[in-house]
């Protein structure tokens, strides 16, 4: 039991290469860590199909359960329940804002029509001045997970971790 | 991965149909990387491609899995030949322009959501959860095509113009995404793939509203273009997988 808590932790410094202010706990995509015989299995969810970041992460996982005294290690990957950003927690997206990002909506779950012909509006503050008064610019950004807006009150463009 | 009590073949020949249509179009996607017509744009489709790639990377993974031979996503994608490949001939035609791109995605997209919704609930369990995370991302695909319909079909009279050909020039592929045969039949019995030809109805209704509002005339369904499933394709998946295999054929092996 206390080796465990011990993975958690260890697993828990594993930072999103690319949004370094989340640990993989965070974003929630450790689903479960276990010993089995003589190996520690780690359970992860992709968060995108495509993420290219998974791969780094799982190596990163790998290391950081070695250096907290695991001998063998296993990531193995899970995709149900499917995950959302809904599960990125409140503290985590305190840490988001700070580094600039807007955090998602929460309200990955609520589900729209499938093509909305009227577009509808969510106010998405500025991550710098808190404006609500902004604009998407697209729902495609730099990585699978971020949407490009832009701050019609600072004049300055910011990233949206968007609602999945 | 839980064995299907029966059909191991016939999941694996389904599978490969599902990621064939998502790395062949993802493909054709992929080859705007850096010719988007303005950057954010250029940077949508590059995403929406790799979440195709993505998404074909875990299905072929799957379909390798099931045949049982030893071959993994990349053996799958990059050492078969073009008559070994399943996408529906519409992934493969050559990009063309913006306004074909756009039409082209949001055709596909629409028929994607609809079909995902029902795959996620699959009595193939790993078929379920990437169908569940393939449905969340088509969501998104299908909001940015549809936006780019409007804004090119109810756009200037060349937009416009471009996007109605498009539109006409794709129909006569819209009729394959909708087919199946024996085996998939077999497969819808046994609760693990979904009935094609029962997603039709909506998904004309979902295009006919957005091409209304776009104002482009939706095409009468004449003569369909078919053969993609049996490995009869058109001549343009030959020059795709020459491109797309090069690296992997010329260097068999390699690792980077």
């Amino acid at each position: 039991m206390r080796a465990r808590e011990a993975y958690w932790i260890a697993v828990g410094e594993v930072l999103d290469p690319e949004v370094p202010v989340l640990s993989v706990v965070d974003l929630g995509i450790v689903r479960d860590i276990r010993e089995e015989a003589d190996s520690v299995v780690v359970d992860v969810t992709p968060t995108y199909s495509g993420c290219p970041a998974m791969q780094v992460i799982e190596s990163d996982i790998i290391a950081a359960l070695r250096n907290a005294g695991a001998s063998n290690v296993r990531v193995n990957t899970v995709f149900q329940p499917v995950w959302t950003t809904d599960w990125i927690s409140e503290e985590a997206r305190a840490r988001l804002r700070s580094y600039g990002i807007a955090p998602p909506s929460g309200a990955a779950a609520v589900v729209t029509e499938l093509i909305p012909l009227r577009r509808r509006v969510e106010t998405i503050a500025c991550p710098r001045c808190g404006s609500s008064n902004t604009e998407q610019r697209s729902e495609f950004g730099s990585t699978a997970c971020k949407a490009i807006m832009f701050c019609n009150e600072c004049r300055e463009p910011f990233e949206y971790f968007k609602p999945i | 991965m839980q064995q299907p009590a029966t059909g191991v073949t016939s999941l694996s020949e389904y599978l490969v149909r599902l990621g064939d249509d998502r790395l062949i179009l993802g493909h054709r996607l992929s080859e705007w990387c850096g010719h988007g017509p303005i950057l954010e744009e250029d940077i949508a489709l590059a995403n929406i491609s790799l979440d195709l790639i993505g998404q074909a990377n875990l299905l072929l993974e799957l379909a390798g899995k099931a045949e049982g031979r030893g071959r993994n996503a990349d053996a799958l994608a990059y050492f078969r030949e073009g008559v070994e490949f399943r996408n529906a001939l519409m992934m493969e035609l050559p990009r063309g322009d913006f306004g074909f791109t756009t039409a082209r995605q949001f055709l596909v997209s629409v028929f994607e959501a609809l079909h995902l919704e029902r795959l996620q609930s699959s009595k193939e369990p790993e078929l379920a959860g990437i169908a569940a995370k393939a449905y969340k991302e088509t969501r998104y695909h299908v909001r940015h095509s549809a936006g780019w319909m409007l804004k090119l079909g109810d756009g200037s009279a060349e937009s416009h113009q471009r996007v109605q050909n498009a539109i006409d020039d794709l129909w006569r592929f819209t009729g394959e995404l909708f087919e199946s045969d024996e085996l998939e039949r077999d497969l819808v019995k046994q609760g693990i793939a979904v009935d094609r030809a029962s997603l039709r109805a909506a998904w004309k209704a979902e295009v006919a509203q957005v091409l209304q509002a776009a104002t482009i005339t939706m095409p009468d369904d004449g003569f369909m273009q078919r053969g993609g499933r049996e490995g009869k394709h058109t001549e343009h998946l030959g020059h795709l997988l020459a491109e797309m295999q090069i690296v992997a054929r010329s260097f068999p092996g390699a690792e980077w």
